[in-house]
């Protein structure tokens, strides 16, 4: 079973919820921080064993005593990381998303990949949790292949967490993508609605089934409740707005951890979306009100 | 000899926009005929990211020597410097009043980009 948690909006409590499934869970793990811009899930665990491997993307490289400037690879070029008006092209190699297409369409084979660094990937164990992590370097905008790269280390056969980036786009369709269910945390604010309903018209475009967990319960107004009510969204989980959950998070500490009495609802909520035999929740009711 | 300039409107009283690879529009003037025309640049409005190297593609492609604008970036500039195109930055407010001084010859011809990529 692959568990994404994700958001439109950012600061919802997607981490938070994702490191409390896993630690609640109670069983070998695998948690995967694919917010590769600004990885945080290394933050709250203690960590042993860390590896880590480079991750490159080929960009094209033209030989230019072959090419003579037809400009067929950069009438194919989507992204315009290689221009050509008659000339030798230009290549920019950081808005390469390194598909390899301008090398095959060279009418002269002119064009060779070369490796262009774009992050690392990180495995580290902390517990029953397996982590793995993805960290893009500094500059580098190309989030999805490195995304996709630590999405590689999933091993079948063992339940895994996604901690997806915010928003709605390419990154966080690359984290989804493969995903058995998507929780999206949301908050009871009017934005945190509005990115709520963002999220939901991506993972029905995906055709993944989902619930929400609305954090910072009772902080707000009831809007998230009714909208997911009328739009018979289940509501995995409401966690209450609970000062002592944000003195815990500020100490890098797990709600689980430093409060335990919250430990049974994560772990109900973690033994429901984990355990493959449990499918697909359709409508269940919120585990906490607060 | 064509000139490019950055707009969003339709004729020369309309504002020179400080923006090149997003510029709504580009006016192309025929120094040689008097006439202009203006192509539209909307798709790159809203590119997530390549518009400044699309924008100057479309300019090479347009037959222009010369670009007037408010600010042009490094990826752009690299484009339009390849391609031949002299980049003139301005602060005019209105393509007529960016033209009078092209004419004149009383813009300054850029050595490189002014701002940084992503700018706006």
């Amino acid at each position: 079973m692959i568990l994404a948690v994700a958001s439109g909006k950012g600061g919802t409590g997607k981490t938070t919820v994702a490191l409390n499934l896993a630690r609640a869970w109670g069983k070998p793990v695998q948690l995967l921080d694919c917010d590769v811009e600004e990885p945080n899930v290394h933050l709250f665990l203690d960590l042993a064993g860390t590896e880590r491997e480079i991750v490159s993307i080929p960009v094209p490289e033209v030989d230019e005593s072959l090419c003579d400037g037809c400009g067929e690879c950069g009438k194919f070029c989507q992204y315009h990381a290689i221009v050509s008006f008659g000339t030798t092209p230009l290549i920019f190699a950081e808005m390469c998303h390194g598909c390899g297409g301008c090398a095959l369409v060279c009418p002269r084979k002119a064009i060779r990949e070369v490796k262009r660094r774009i992050g690392a990937v990180e495995t580290a164990r902390a517990g029953d949790i397996a982590l793995v992590q993805g960290r893009l370097d500094v500059g580098s905008a190309m989030a999805p292949p490195l995304i996709r790269e630590v999405k590689a280390r999933l091993r079948p056969g063992l339940p895994a967490i996604l901690d997806a980036p915010p928003g709605t786009s390419c990154p966080v369709v690359a984290t989804l993508r493969g995903a058995d269910f998507a929780a999206l945390v949301t908050e009871p604010t009017p934005f945190g609605l509005h990115d709520l309903e963002l999220a939901v018209e991506t993972v029905r475009e995906i055709g993944l089934p989902f619930g929400v967990v609305i954090n910072r319960s009772g902080s707000g107004d009831d809007r998230v409740r009714d909208y997911c009510a009328g739009q018979n969204i289940p509501v995995l989980l409401e966690i209450p707005d609970d000062r002592r959950i944000a003195e815990a998070y500020s100490r890098g500490k797990l709600i689980v951890e430093a409060l335990p009495e919250y430990l049974g609802i994560f772990r109900t909520l973690a033994e429901k979306l984990l355990s493959g035999a449990a499918a697909v929740p359709s409508a269940f009711s919120p585990l906490f009100s607060p | 000899m064509k000139v490019v300039f950055t707009t969003s409107g339709d004729n020369l009283d309309a504002p020179l926009d400080s923006r090149f690879g997003r510029a709504p529009k580009f006016l192309v003037y025929d120094l040689d005929a008097g006439t202009f025309e203006t192509v539209d640049n909307r798709q790159n409005l809203n590119a997530a990211q390549g518009a400044g190297i699309q924008s100057a593609e479309t300019v090479a492609r347009l037959g222009a020597k010369a670009l007037v604008t408010g600010h042009c970036g490094p990826n752009a500039f690299r484009v339009l410097t390849a391609a031949g195109i002299k980049v003139f930055t301005a602060e005019k407010a209105t393509v007529a009043e960016a033209l009078k001084k092209y004419r004149a010859g009383e813009l300054t011809e850029a050595g490189s980009a002014d701002v940084e990529g992503h700018w706006v």
